[in-house]
């Protein structure tokens, strides 16, 4: 074995982990920027430009359709008459000082459950919640569709979708 | 922990992960080119041609990583597609360099034992319980069902080696225990188990130790019966260690509540305060333990004749030699160092491959621990969050402590470099955590099961029947 070729192999073998190093961090760059867009991606199928995609979804909810929520009313508890716009969402709501709608209940976790869209659906989930969340009369275990006047109650607060 | 950043927002107007499972064949052939090209440029270094059995080796390794890559397709599609490329690479490496060390140490002594076909098998254990792990477990919340048994496990498990006729003393620790032939350290699955004890207490009791208590100086501290039940299963499990001389354990232990502690309550006082703790502990450690003070001396002056730090000095040596590209695999003296095999496997690399190896190395565990955070990011559930970041934090305080003992950026304290080392019970428990983070990551990447079918055509202001379930 020539001492050249033991140079050669001593980097190509350095080469080759490198090799690996950087696609590893390749898969995770198309990783972070390549995430479809659901809905949109699904329907045009095969690999779509994952900025176009993102573009459509944003203008979408520009001009809200008749008859969908725009605002969350708090009907009961202690912010009772509150309102926050659905515009901003997903909501964050707790007691915390982050949260989009914050509550005033001793009931309530300082994150306690978000509302989000998907879509013209909105659903709330709870976010690990001691007292948890209920939709109706029962807890909630996973993301959970709510409509225009579904009775959502946190603690002793009581939150509602209104147009 | 869940505050509505980019990734929650993201979420909302419906991004999906893809599968990139046909990303994750590619790299691993890499990986498999790496872990065998390593085997096979070992061979030609010592003896100038490929070894006999390059083609059993590397199909070895090709039948089981194409397994594991089989495992996730089938059972968890959409885990993330870099871990089990990382994991195989850097477990192929070590295979060679043990086997290479292997040849040096048989020059000189043909009775030599040859450790790099018991890593083979340890590493074919691993990768059966890795995909044992991924079928069983289809959940990863089912483990919070377990939490106060994983933690008694733990504990369990590191009372073992204590245990007279069971345990073993190996080079000054009694860390083992020794079933027959086999020799086993049960600390390395307590450590997972402990991961999933934390995890599943703190989820269900971060908002009691977040908020209630008093205040004492600028440190919210938490009610006792909240902190209670974890502290003392993280005492006992330290004064184990510390009884047991297993100083590497005790201070990955440590790191590993404090770094929980401080994600769940997303309070950094306790950061503060554990510092602190460390800083006295360890202090204290110094005056009263003999070997914490040679340790020191060594890493402080490790060139001081009166001192004794023959290995960390021949590891020293070692790498300065190895410069910047290395003398090649199979062209350094890495059997010099004692246990170049295992715990000074970082030195061995440094003098073979060089800084430009050990960066990559480096590299590598560096992505595995951004995957690990990256996956708790995603994940949905609180439990999962805090798993993927226990399971993350040791894989990095491990490398950390390692490396940086043996170049002599911290005082040296025995523990094993995931996947290079020469250890079985490491081997197989660091294939189970990174089986426990693929399934987490494929349920955080997977889409959201449509919940309600949403009637796009129904466009009326009509109520709607609201499911109550």
């Amino acid at each position: 074995m020539s001492e050249l070729t033991l140079v050669l192999i001593r980097f190509a073998y350095l080469a080759i982990l490198w090799i690996l190093v950087l696609s590893c961090i390749s898969v995770i760059r198309s990783d972070m920027f390549g995430a479809r867009v659901a809905r949109e991606g699904a329907r045009g199928g095969g690999r779509q430009r994952p900025d176009r995609g993102e573009k459509r979804a944003r203008s979408k909810p520009a001009k809200p359709r008749r008859g969908a929520p725009t605002q969350v009313v708090i009907v009961e508890g202690g912010n009772q008459g509150e309102t926050v716009s659905l515009q901003d969402a997903p909501l964050l709501i707790g007691r915390g000082n982050d949260a989009a709608i914050r509550l005033d209940d001793d009931y309530a976790s300082t994150r306690h459950a978000r509302i989000a869209s998907s879509g013209e659906q909105w659903y709330v989930e709870d976010l690990g919640s001691t007292n948890g969340t209920y939709v109706g009369t029962s807890r909630i275990t996973q993301p959970t569709a709510i409509q225009l006047g579904t009775r959502v109650r946190i603690g002793k607060t009581v939150l509602e979708l209104r147009k | 922990m869940s505050s509505p950043g980019p990734s929650t927002a993201s979420r909302g107007s419906g991004f999906v992960h893809r599968r990139r499972r046909g990303a994750e064949l590619v790299l691993l052939l890499l990986s498999l080119v790496v872990g065998v090209g390593a085997y096979a440029a070992v061979g030609l270094g010592v003896d100038g041609t490929l070894p006999v059995d390059l083609l059993t080796h590397g199909l070895w390794l090709t039948v089981l990583l194409l397994g594991c890559h089989v495992v996730l397709r089938r059972f968890a599609a959409y885990a993330d597609p870099v871990l089990l490329p990382i994991v195989g690479a850097l477990n192929g490496l070590g295979l060679a360099m043990i086997h290479r060390i292997d040849l040096g140490r048989q020059a000189r002594n043909p009775d030599a034992a040859a450790f790099a076909s018991t890593q083979l098998i340890w590493m074919t254990l691993g990768a059966i319980l890795f995909a044992t792990v991924l079928v069983v477990l289809r959940d990863h919340r089912r483990l919070q069902a377990f939490t106060y048994t994983a933690g008694l496990a733990a504990i369990v498990l590191l009372l073992l080696p204590l245990v007279p006729g069971l345990g073993r003393t190996i080079n000054g620790s009694r860390i083992w225990i020794g079933i027959g032939p086999l020799s086993f350290q049960p600390g390395e699955v307590a450590k997972v188990l402990l991961v999933v004890a934390f995890a599943g207490y703190l989820v269900l009791h971060r908002d009691a130790l977040a908020l209630a208590g008093r205040r004492l100086l600028f440190v919210d501290l938490p009610r006792g019966r909240d902190l209670g039940p974890i502290l003392g299963m993280w005492l006992v499990s330290l004064g184990i260690l510390v009884f047991q001389r297993d100083l590497g354990s005790s201070l990955l232990f440590f790191g590993l509540f404090l770094v929980m502690l401080y994600v769940a309550t997303e309070r950094p006082g306790w950061l503060v305060v554990g510092g602190s703790m460390f800083a006295v502990g360890a202090y204290l450690g110094y005056l009263s333990l003999g070997h914490v003070q040679t340790r020191v001396a060594a890493w402080l002056d490790p060139f001081d004749p009166d001192v004794n730090a023959y290995q960390l000095v021949q590891g020293l040596y070692g790498m300065g030699w190895g410069g910047l590209v290395g003398r090649g695999l199979g062209q350094g003296q890495p059997q010099i160092t004692p246990l170049g095999f295992s715990d000074f496997i970082i030195a061995s690399m440094g003098e073979e491959l060089g800084l430009t190896g050990v960066m990559a190395i480096i590299l590598l565990y560096g992505i595995l621990v951004e995957r690990a955070l990256r996956t708790a990011l995603i994940c949905r559930d609180n439990f999962g969050k805090l798993m993927a970041t226990g399971l993350g934090v040791v894989f990095a305080l491990q490398v950390f402590v390692v490396i940086g003992g043996v170049t002599r950026l911290i005082p040296l304290t025995g523990l094993t470099t995931p996947f290079l080392s020469q250890g079985g019970s490491s081997l197989v428990a660091n294939w189970a955590i990174v089986a426990l983070l693929l399934r987490i990551s494929d349920q955080a990447r997977r889409p959201p099961p449509e919940l309600v079918a949403g009637d796009d055509e129904l466009d009326s202001d009509a109520t709607q029947v609201v499911n109550l379930r």
